[in-house]
């Protein structure tokens, strides 16, 4: 763990010396995020966004804990609840909307960090392990936003939770034994409503639990960086503290005035209206959509409408949409190219930009109702998802030319910054400047 | 040494070349797993639905009132059940379309009792993506062919609720019922 040049702890008072006898938290801290930690000195403002993903983690423990001190998670009351910690207590809107709005940005922040991964080839070895952690917090996410959006009881919870536990009716046999096991009963009732509410508090701590490993796996070979290079001396790191503190606490900032505004000035803007009418068994709402970062892949779920291979459609969507997240656990293994950077990849790069597009416009298609162009936009572009990593990504990695990596990250760095007279932002690293 | 007598231990190789040991520890896996499984097991089967939820599990409805060309919605399972008076136009309208060009190939009488072909009892429940359909209310869009019409996906059902256009694979599903006399029916 870290590197040979990395400071030890000293402690410096008697007090300090005393408890590193018993129990040298301090040096722990020391070691995992202070002066003891060198960490490439070329991150970009990209790396922020793992901190920031922690830091909306406890934003909505803390606000999920308080919520839960108002909430009644019964049927009857459940959204005359929520509707109470609205109106009635004190500053309750305010502790809602933080818990509402901190889902949007925690799946935000999470996205750009997956996607920052994806472009520096940070899940490439030696990091597979913290690449495949990092995912099952993804899903361990997805589950609990999906079950706490349902504690709200309105239209949209109750007829999301009917779709969502009504994608495992489609395996066969054992399909509606499974929904029915999930919702403890025929459809989603009091019983789902209390598990749910259960598991949603549950989650958030088994999620810290993994982020713990996720951490721990990051702090064995350290940071990846922008250009994929491994850290060679001493030249090539500065300590966490003060240096890297000090840019989490500038993008903090950033992240915080940005969600203050969506809190205080548009909390709804991210949600679906139909949320705030009463759930009712006896009628659907004529657009069921799920929140926004769900959206991807619920236009992969629709986007199969006929049956073949003697499958039916209905299962093919549920296979899909569950394999587009598996998928990404054999990245590793499917790109096989030895640099990790795009920024040495031209051919890579230029697909994963596509690819960007591509993930983005799924989400717009799963946002819209069923109707065409949508399908068959979603068809297209649910092949392309999975040619992307099953095809070309394979192929890219074997015949591309790659461009000469720099000899180490300080030769990056000092070849786009070093000198005042040539190089210049935009001056190729390794070649000469002209 | 002759003389002396070795104790036996749990190395010792047995008749077929185990070590006692290793019985000990199939033994004890086996003894913790017969444990473990049935705990495991409850652990599960307390998500099932439970007792109370169970009772309700079927209902009986009184249809002496409900005229021909009248439907009435009921909760069955927590979901709608639509229970309909057909008239004998859309019984005849309904006989007389050809079964092998529907999606779903089912006669009418496939889908009502025998001697009860006026009462035709179905789930609310779209078998797209599980939406309630129009059309048993009065008032409500009856759809093309005189049935049901789903409005979020638009799927068109006929007076003998077979799926006739739009996406949905299937008619809609008929529940498990029984009449107790010609106006009373015990649904589930």
């Amino acid at each position: 763990m870290s590197f040979p040049w990395a400071k030890q702890y000293q402690p410096t008072s008697e007090v300090g010396k005393w408890m590193d006898e018993r129990l040298p938290l301090a040096r722990f801290v020391h070691g995992a995020l202070g002066p003891g930690y060198p960490t490439p000195k070329n991150l970009n403002a990209f790396y922020n966004f793992g901190v920031l993903a922690g830091v909306a983690l406890v934003i909505q423990i803390i606000t999920g804990v308080v919520l839960a001190m108002h909430f009644a998670a019964d049927t009857r009351v459940a959204f005359d609840s929520v509707e109470h910690i609205m109106r009635d207590v004190n500053g309750g809107w305010m502790i809602r909307y933080m818990h509402a709005v901190g889902a949007s940005f925690f799946f935000g922040v999470v996205y750009i960090h997956i996607f920052r991964g994806l472009y520096y080839g940070s899940y490439k070895p030696p990091r597979e392990v913290l690449w495949m952690l990092g995912l099952v917090i993804f899903l361990l996410m997805m589950a609990t936003a999906f079950m706490g959006y349902v504690l709200v009881w309105g239209q949209m919870s109750f007829w999301g939770a009917q779709v969502i536990t009504g994608l495992f009716s489609a395996f066969p046999v054992v399909g509606t034994y499974i929904q029915t096991l999930l919702l403890g009963g025929f459809s989603p009732d009091n019983a789902t409503l209390n598990r749910f509410f259960s598991l949603h508090y549950l989650l958030p701590f088994v999620t810290f639990g993994v982020i713990i490993l996720h951490v721990w796996a990051l702090h064995i070979p350290g940071s990846n960086n922008p250009t994929g290079v491994d850290v060679k001396s001493e030249a090539d790191t500065v300590p966490f503290h003060p240096y890297y503190t000090a840019k989490d606490f500038v993008g903090l900032g950033i992240y915080l005035i940005l969600f203050a505004a969506f809190v205080f000035f548009m909390p709804n803007s991210l949600g679906e209206p139909d949320n705030y009418i009463p759930a009712n068994p006896l009628s659907t709402p004529a657009h069921i959509v799920p929140e926004w970062y769900f959206w991807p892949f619920y236009a992969i779920l629709r986007a199969f409408t006929t049956d073949f291979l003697g499958v039916p459609a209905k299962l093919w969507g549920v296979l899909a949409m569950f394999a587009s997240i598996l998928l990404l656990f054999l990245l590793p293994w499917l790109d096989t190219s030895p640099v990790r950077s795009n920024n040495y990849r031209p051919l890579s790069r230029l697909l994963f930009w596509v690819f960007v597009v591509v993930a983005v416009v799924l989400g717009v298609c799963g946002g819209k109702p069923a109707e065409e162009p949508w399908v068959r936009l979603s068809q297209v572009l649910t092949a392309y998802y999975f040619a992307h990593f099953l095809i070309i990504l394979p192929i890219v990695s074997k015949l591309e030319k790659t461009k000469p990596l720099p000899g180490s990250i300080s030769e990056a760095v000092l070849a786009k910054y070093g000198s005042k007279s040539g190089g210049g932002d935009t001056a190729p690293l390794a070649q000469p400047a002209e | 040494m002759a003389s002396e007598v070795r104790q036996a231990t749990a190395e010792d190789l047995g008749p077929g070349g185990e070590r006692r040991r290793d019985f000990l520890y199939v033994a004890t896996a086996a003894f913790a797993g017969a444990g473990v499984v049935p705990v495991a097991w409850s652990l599960v089967n307390q998500m099932n639905p439970s007792a109370d939820v169970l009772a309700l599990a079927s209902i009986d409805l009184d249809l002496s009132a409900v005229q021909p060309g009248q439907a009435i919605k009921a909760s069955w399972r927590g979901k709608p059940v639509f229970a309909r008076h057909l008239t004998p136009e859309e019984i005849a309208d309904a006989k007389k379309v050809d079964v092998s060009t529907l999606r779903d190939p089912q006669k009418l009488e496939d889908r009502t009792k025998p001697g009860s072909e006026q009462w035709l009892i179905t789930l609310g429940v779209c078998t797209h993506l599980g939406c309630v359909p129009l059309g048993a209310a009065e008032g409500e869009a009856k759809g093309d062919f005189g049935g049901y019409f789903c409005p979020c996906h638009g799927s068109h059902y006929d007076a003998a609720a077979r799926i006739r256009k739009g996406p949905a694979p299937k008619n809609l599903e008929v529940p498990p019922y029984a009449f107790k006399s010609p106006t009373a029916v015990t649904i589930g």
